[in-house]
């Protein structure tokens, strides 16, 4: 249970003395998100807020189109279950199968990405127009953001799961792992900001 | 799943430097990073210090004569971002943390080694960078708070390099928070338990959640400030429709934990120095634990009792003073505890204890005013008067900056081998105590009189308290001295120490001093009784 990192100094002391840790990346993991997620909540908390006590100048235009957010919710939640099905087959060998399945997540989540922009580029309000359209930006940008980190991320994998070479196998799981743990924090926190910016 | 530690791969000692040129380094170990730490942090500290003297300087006289007063909120902001993002919260969680936990929960190093380096480098690019925004085109001027509009109408091109800044040194926080979690959590030694842990553990695990939960919403925050700048947004700009108690809100909600993050780690570090020298086992380490918790719980819904005159709903601010009163509890058990530890044991006079009752004088002071603060009458009369100064100025320095030299006068030993000498440490301590409470006991006076702070000019009549002030900050300013040669003199030709000169139980002293890279030889020590002082000490001779 201690930690021997493999590029400290030395090892006079313990060399003969074989320790083991658990492997508690994914730990550290969950608590970056959970810092993440507190990012996001905060942003929650400014628009709600903004939404109760600061009443938009007359004339504001703040109406939002529902049918493409409804669809990048669909393409993330779908993307969500794409991605369990490439750690299902990574798990049972099958490298390839677990690398389509990788390259299609990624395809879905630059889907997202392009809808997200379409978006932007046909609605009736820009950034500073007034104070809802601000705080759509922030919100929805600082995700989108997320998402492009997420697709990048998911793109090194599927490549780390080629068959000849890769670090990602089912004996190292935890690159893919650590990436699909992210990747569903960044679906919640789309399904959360979808509720409250779109349908409420 | 386990990791395993492969032998071929550890052995690569010729990588890294050697000697003092490792300080320089990208070193993964936990004990150089904590010297980092707190070097880095102590040379910014000299350098807020210089801009407080020269606030005091400026304040020696009603006119601002010293300096024009534009520059003396640039001063004000600087030394408010130095002392509190580049000395107090590196030092107190990142040095100490660094240097300590590995070794009261038992392991080789830190959780994640890398990240803890990572999180440290951050540091010194980003206090330069805050340094070089006072010599841009118009400096940052809005305090520490940068409260919107303030923060959006004056010059701008310092305020975004300060805000970046901040937000860098937020980020080297948070994984700092993320690697002390995973360290005490996870990385116990085995067969020891959560209530075997030395107390500041637990400050630390507690200071952490804050971290965590907190320093991120600072961080959207600053994110926001800075499209109102940039980008001409309307968040916190009532012009534009934006909300200005918005950003206070948010920004609290990082701040106000953020004194707990300040306070508690010294709380941590005062509850293992006290035992060691006072020879009693520290008192009541349950509810020490719990009070820690609780403060933890409390500190994060207490935030707007900074904001009792932003035109707060009534409700807000009954549940806020009644919120802010309940820490009044856990803190004095915590208070009375450390007075029951001290109390009946054999103390030996020495610097470390007293810096550290000097921290219980001051900070219990510090505490008083705080609750009087949380009254909202009371606050809303001296609000944003040097009342406010003196209640802040005796939680952070009379509280953690008088932890910080105790603690560096009780582990200097461990660190280096070498004892520091006692009577230049008396003098430090008997110049800053009476330096400190010359400087800051005086602005209570002038904050119940009506002097309001942030301002460089002010009325005649104050002029004669103000330099009595001034003269106390001359005194802190000179306390420096002693304690800077004391230092150098000690690690050059100090006494050697040995192992274990106080005779403490606490794991980190099982070791060698200076302690061997990867901390023991063989395995880590298993210390069941971090405080049983009294009757282990025969049983062990």
């Amino acid at each position: 249970m201690t930690t021997l990192d493999s590029s400290k100094e030395i090892q006079k002391n313990n060399s003969e003395v074989n320790e083991t840790h658990e492997d508690f990346r994914m730990f550290g993991l969950i608590t970056f998100l959970i810092a993440d997620g507190m990012t996001f909540a905060g942003f929650f908390a400014a628009y709600l807020t903004y939404k109760a006590v600061n009443p938009l100048p007359d004339g504001a235009i703040y109406e939002l189109e529902l049918p493409i957010p409804t669809l990048n919710t669909i393409l993330l939640l779908v993307s969500s279950a794409t991605f369990h099905k490439a750690g299902k087959a990574l798990l049972k060998d099958k490298n390839s199968d677990s690398q389509k399945w990788l390259f299609f997540t990624a395809f879905l989540g630059i889907i997202f990405l392009i809808c997200q922009l379409f978006e932007y580029f046909h609605l009736p309000f820009g950034l500073t127009d007034n104070l809802f359209a601000s705080t759509f930006f922030a919100l929805t940008g600082f995700h989108g953001l997320h998402v492009t980190l997420g697709t990048l991320m998911i793109l090194i994998i599927s490549w780390q799961s080629r068959i000849n070479g890769g670090r990602l196998t089912s004996q190292n799981m935890f690159p893919l792992e650590a990436v699909e743990l992210y990747w569903h924090f960044v679906d919640g926190i789309w399904v959360v900001l979808f509720i409250i910016l779109y349908l409420l | 799943m386990t990791i395993s530690i492969d032998p071929q791969k550890t052995n690569n000692e010729s990588l890294q430097p050697k000697g003092w040129l490792r300080y320089f380094s990208f070193s993964l170990d936990h004990k150089v990073i904590g010297i980092q730490y707190l070097v880095c942090g102590f040379l910014f500290y000299l350098i807020g210090g210089t801009l407080a003297s020269a606030i005091r300087i400026e304040l020696a006289s009603p006119m601002s004569d010293f300096m024009p007063r534009d520059v003396y909120n640039q001063v004000l902001t600087l030394h408010g971002t130095i002392m509190i993002f580049l000395w107090i919260v590196p030092v107190v969680n990142g040095a100490f943390g660094n240097y300590l936990i590995p070794f009261y929960v038992g392991a080789r190093d830190m959780a994640f080694p890398r990240l803890n380096a990572v999180a440290f480098w951050l540091i010194p690019p980003s206090g330069l960078m805050l340094v070089a925004s006072y010599f841009v085109e118009g400096a940052a001027q809005a305090g520490w708070t940068a409260y919107p509009p303030l923060s959006i109408t004056t010059p701008q091109s310092g305020q975004i390099i300060w805000i970046l800044s901040v937000l860098l040194l937020g980020g080297s926080s948070i994984f700092g928070g993320i690697n002390f979690i995973a360290t005490i959590i996870k990385l116990r030694r085995p067969g020891l338990k959560l209530m075997q842990l030395p107390m500041y553990c637990w400050a630390m695990l507690g200071t952490s959640l804050l971290v965590v939960l907190s320093t991120p919403v600072l961080a959207g925050t600053l994110i926001l400030l800075s499209f109102d700048i940039i980008a001409n947004t309307g968040f916190f700009n009532p012009v534009l429709g934006g909300n200005v108690v918005v950003y206070q809100h948010l920004f609290w909600f990082y701040s106000h934990p953020a004194v707990y993050i300040m306070v508690l780690p010294a709380f941590g570090l005062v509850s293992e120095i006290l035992p060691v020298h006072a020879r009693k086992p520290l008192f009541g380490y349950t509810t020490m634990v719990f009070s820690i918790m609780g403060i933890v719980v409390l500190g994060l819904v207490v935030w707007a009792h900074h904001m009792f005159t932003s035109g707060t709903p009534p409700w807000m601010r009954l549940f806020f003073t009644i919120a802010t009163a309940f820490i009044a509890v856990p803190t004095g058990i915590k208070f009375f505890n450390w007075v029951a530890t001290l109390w009946g044991g054999k103390i030996s006079i020495n610097s470390a204890i007293l810096f550290s009752c000097g921290f219980i004088i001051n900070f219990v002071f510090g505490g008083i005013t705080g609750v009087a603060l949380a009254q909202v009458p009371f606050d809303i009369h001296v609000h944003d008067t040097y009342f406010v100064v003196a209640h802040f100025h005796y939680i952070v320095y009379g509280g953690t900056v008088f932890i910080i030299f105790s603690s560096i006068y009780h582990w200097f030993p461990k660190v280096t081998g070498k004892m520091l000498n006692e009577k230049l440490g008396i003098l430090h301590f008997i110049i800053t105590f009476i330096g400190f409470n010359l400087c800051f006991a005086p602005q209570h006076w002038l904050g119940l009189n009506g002097m309001p702070r942030r301002v460089a000019e002010y009325d005649p009549q104050f002029q004669f308290v103000n330099q009595i002030s001034s003269l106390g900050a001359l005194l802190m300013a000179i306390s420096t001295i002693p304690f800077l040669i004391n230092v150098f003199l000690s690690v050059r030709n100090g006494q050697n120490a040995g192992d274990n000169p106080w005779n403490a139980l606490t794991p980190e002293w099982l070791t060698s001093s200076p302690p061997p890279v990867e901390n023991w030889e063989g395995e880590a020590p298993l210390v069941e009784e971090p405080y049983g002082y009294g009757k282990e000490i025969s049983e062990q001779k």
